[in-house]
């Protein structure tokens, strides 16, 4: 028995180390946009720490918490990794690349957030770490292939497990995604870093750079939606809803993910009105699988409350088990992504854009996003999976049951601040809410506000690792209980059009060349200088 | 319980909803010329004393009458600065930049957009208010990012 999980173990272990690291920035940040003096305060330590925060929560935890979560599933539903020894080589190569690219963050050499926009330039070592961690992903990537291929030669017409469905809908998002990541940093960064080339095309880099930005989300949420689709219902003692809808839900994230890009770019010049409105009509079809899953899911919801004997319209709700560390974790997660749409669809229309493009309201949206419902959903997973990985039991159980609705409560304060402070039009990426000292009436007492709430976040990441680190290392033994997963209300027997994963990819990436490829040739098509490389400081 | 009736009702609900989110958005673009900004110029900006207009950035009045400011941004500050518009007038901004990539926002108004290196951002705004306001950058540009601020003055 032991062993089965080492290699997903290590990942998750590796992810929740970078958010350690990485919540303990945010707080300081948090602290100096609101102005409270703490000691070494300072401009470097401000944005050193904000690159750190950004690339370790972004790139770096969500990365590895999704390797490691495959694996699980893998292992568990399909009964095999494929390629064990591919796996380890791709987590070395990804763990020496983060650490690479940390290092040189965190000595000052590669101060340009995660968004490395040239021409501010970082260490090569920076640019190369992030390619070996994406490299990592890509190796990942071809082992769930790889066990899933297997696992279908064995069971021929039989429908995958729903959750590798998703598992392999977001592999597929990511090699889509960074195809233009790739082309961005093997094409332009590395040679420039290096001195091999002397200019890059600002703009150009940003547009790739945005192809890759936003189906990168996509890359965190659909494992979130697996759990919520698959382990949730189960959790909660129900079924799941519709297991047709949901496979067709992934299918729809492999389509339209990836060509939607330009809504970072709507205040850019270089790209036409014309592509900008497209991405935004594509931005918006995205909604959708989002809007049935939010259905589905609280259907199996309303379910599990019936199950267990509730009544009325709403008595379901009470019977749900919000004092299950995983529940929880889950549900608040569901309830920050509701507002978390909303944001986004006000983003999404470009006259509401302009009002918040790269204010702090940008921030507060992202933190709703990715900062609860993905990274609550991820920590809800911990929970579940720790006791079936490792056969411990859960360390101080109380903590972990407060523990998310300390974050949620957190969230709640900083988010809803940065929202309001950024329609006021706080920019985005600021060491001082006020400024130069002279501003910042309007935003001081939302600032404030938000570093309380960050400094609630701080203590409930604490929380959290404090209880994974002691049932890593003190957890009673047991035997490890098994992984269950939700049992669909009418399970897919049949093979469908949603399960025709080739097809539905070479559609992908026929709408990804027409998104990106015309505008593209049309920029590059323009007589252009080219930008020589600045040091940040 | 009909679970397929569930579903179809739920999934032409949600689609039924983000048409109308599009419809909004396509009703703006088409009768109220809603547009977002995308202005397609491009320059050396390592030589930007080669163009006339960006070598001495100021607010002019074109022949035809138009208003038209010019705007360096570098790191840290704004030129011109302050820059002085009426009031109730279409006001067309050009923005560029000289080194890395800045932001260029008017705090509370809606004039918002990127400065970028070798391109320049065009988009047109009227202040109805007069009075001052903040120029703020809004992307990241260096240690002194948050000290890069300018001053619009609307008369
Ligand atoms: C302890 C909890 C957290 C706190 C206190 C916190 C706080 C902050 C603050 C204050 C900023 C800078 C905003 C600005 O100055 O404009 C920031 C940026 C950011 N945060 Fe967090 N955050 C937390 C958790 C997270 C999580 C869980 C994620 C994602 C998994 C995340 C992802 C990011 C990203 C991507 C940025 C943007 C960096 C950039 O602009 O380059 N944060 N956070
Ligand atoms: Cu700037
Ligand atoms: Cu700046």
């Amino acid at each position: 028995m032991t062993g089965r999980h080492t290699l997903a173990s290590t990942h998750i272990g590796v992810a929740i180390a970078a958010f350690a690291v990485a919540s303990a920035m945010g707080v300081l940040q948090a602290l100096s946009v609101a102005d409270v003096e703490f000691p070494r305060r300072s401009e470097s330590l401000y944005y050193v720490s904000l690159t750190a925060h950004g690339v370790l929560m972004a790139l770096v935890f969500t990365t590895f918490f999704i390797m490691g979560l495959g694996y699980v599933l893998a292992q568990e539903c399909l009964g095999r990794i494929t390629g064990r020894l591919g796996a380890w080589i791709a987590f070395a190569l990804a763990a020496v690349g983060s650490v690479m690219a940390a290092v040189t963050i965190l000595r000052g050499q590669s101060t340009v957030l995660y968004t490395f926009y040239p021409p501010m330039q970082a260490h090569p070592l920076f640019y190369i770490g992030a390619t070996l961690l994406v490299v990592g992903s890509w190796i990942w990537g071809g082992v769930m292939i790889a066990s899933y291929r297997s696992w279908r030669r064995e069971h021929p017409g039989v429908p995958v497990p729903l959750s590798i469905h998703g598992m392999l809908a977001a592999v597929i998002v990511w090699y889509l995604a960074t195809a233009g990541l790739a082309a961005e940093v093997l094409g332009m960064l590395i040679p420039w870093s290096l001195g091999m080339v002397d200019k890059v095309d600002p703009l150009v880099a940003r547009t790739l750079f945005w192809w890759f930005g936003h189906p990168l989300v996509y890359f965190w949420l659909l494992p979130a939606y697996v759990l919520w689709y698959t382990v949730l219902p189960q959790v909660a003692g129900g079924r799941l809803f519709s297991d047709r809808l949901a496979r067709m839900v992934f299918i729809l994230f492999v389509v339209l993910s990836t060509p939607v890009g330009f809504h970072h770019q709507f205040s850019d010049p270089g790209i036409s009105s014309g592509w900008k409105l497209a991405h935004t009509v594509l931005t918006y079809g995205v909604l959708y699988p989002s809007l049935v899953t939010a259905f589905t899911v609280i259907a199996s919801l309303e379910v599990a409350g019936r199950m267990k004997g509730a009544k009325g319209l709403f008595d379901w709700i009470g019977r749900l088990p919000w004092s299950d560390p995983f529940f929880a974790c889950i549900a608040l997660a569901m309830i920050a992504f509701t507002f978390g749409g909303f944001g986004g669809a006000i983003n999404a229309a470009y006259a509401m854009n302009t009002m918040v493009h790269n204010t702090a309201w940008i921030q507060g949206h992202f933190h709703v996003t990715l900062g609860t419902t993905v990274a609550l959903s991820f920590m809800g997973a911990t929970y579940w999976l720790l006791p079936r990985m490792l056969g411990r039991e859960l360390r101080f159980r109380g903590l972990a049951r407060v523990q998310p609705y300390l974050w949620f409560l957190g969230m709640a304060l900083f988010s809803t601040s940065y929202h309001l402070a950024g329609l006021r039009g706080l920019p985005r990426r600021v060491y001082s809410a006020s400024l130069t000292g002279e501003y910042g009436e309007a935003w001081h007492g939302l600032t404030k506000v938000a570093a309380a709430g960050g400094t609630i976040l701080f203590l409930s990441a604490l929380a959290f690792v404090t209880v994974v680190l002691a049932t890593w290392v003190a957890g009673k033994k047991i035997s490890p209980p098994a992984f269950e997963f939700a049992v669909s209300l009418r399970p897919a027997t049949a093979l469908t059009l949603w399960d025709r994963f080739g097809m539905w990819t070479v559609v992908a990436v026929v709408l990804l060349a027409v998104a990106y490829g015309y505008p593209l040739i049309h920029l590059l098509s323009q007589q252009r200088w080219g930008s020589p490389a600045f040091q940040p400081f | 319980m009909n679970v397929e009736l569930y579903e179809r009702i739920w999934m032409w609900a949600a689609a039924g909803l983000i048409v109308m989110f599009l419809g909004a958005i396509f009703l703006t673009a088409g009768l109220q010329a809603v547009q977002p900004p995308s202005h397609l110029e491009t320059m050396d900006p390592t030589a930007l004393i080669h163009y006339p207009e960006f070598a001495n950035p100021a607010v002019v009045t074109r022949p035809d009458g138009s208003l038209v400011v010019s705007v360096v941004a570098e790191t840290y500050a704004f030129t011109p600065d302050p820059i002085e518009v009426p009031a109730n007038r279409p006001v067309t901004f050009r923005v560029t930049s000289s080194d890395v990539v800045h932001g260029f926002e008017i705090v509370g108004t809606n004039a918002n957009a990127m400065a970028i290196p070798g391109y320049v951002s065009q988009f047109t705004v009227t202040f109805t208010k007069p009075g001052e306001y903040v120029i703020a950058c809004h992307e990241y540009c260096g240690i002194l990012h948050h000290g890069m601020v300018g001053k619009l003055i609307v008369k």
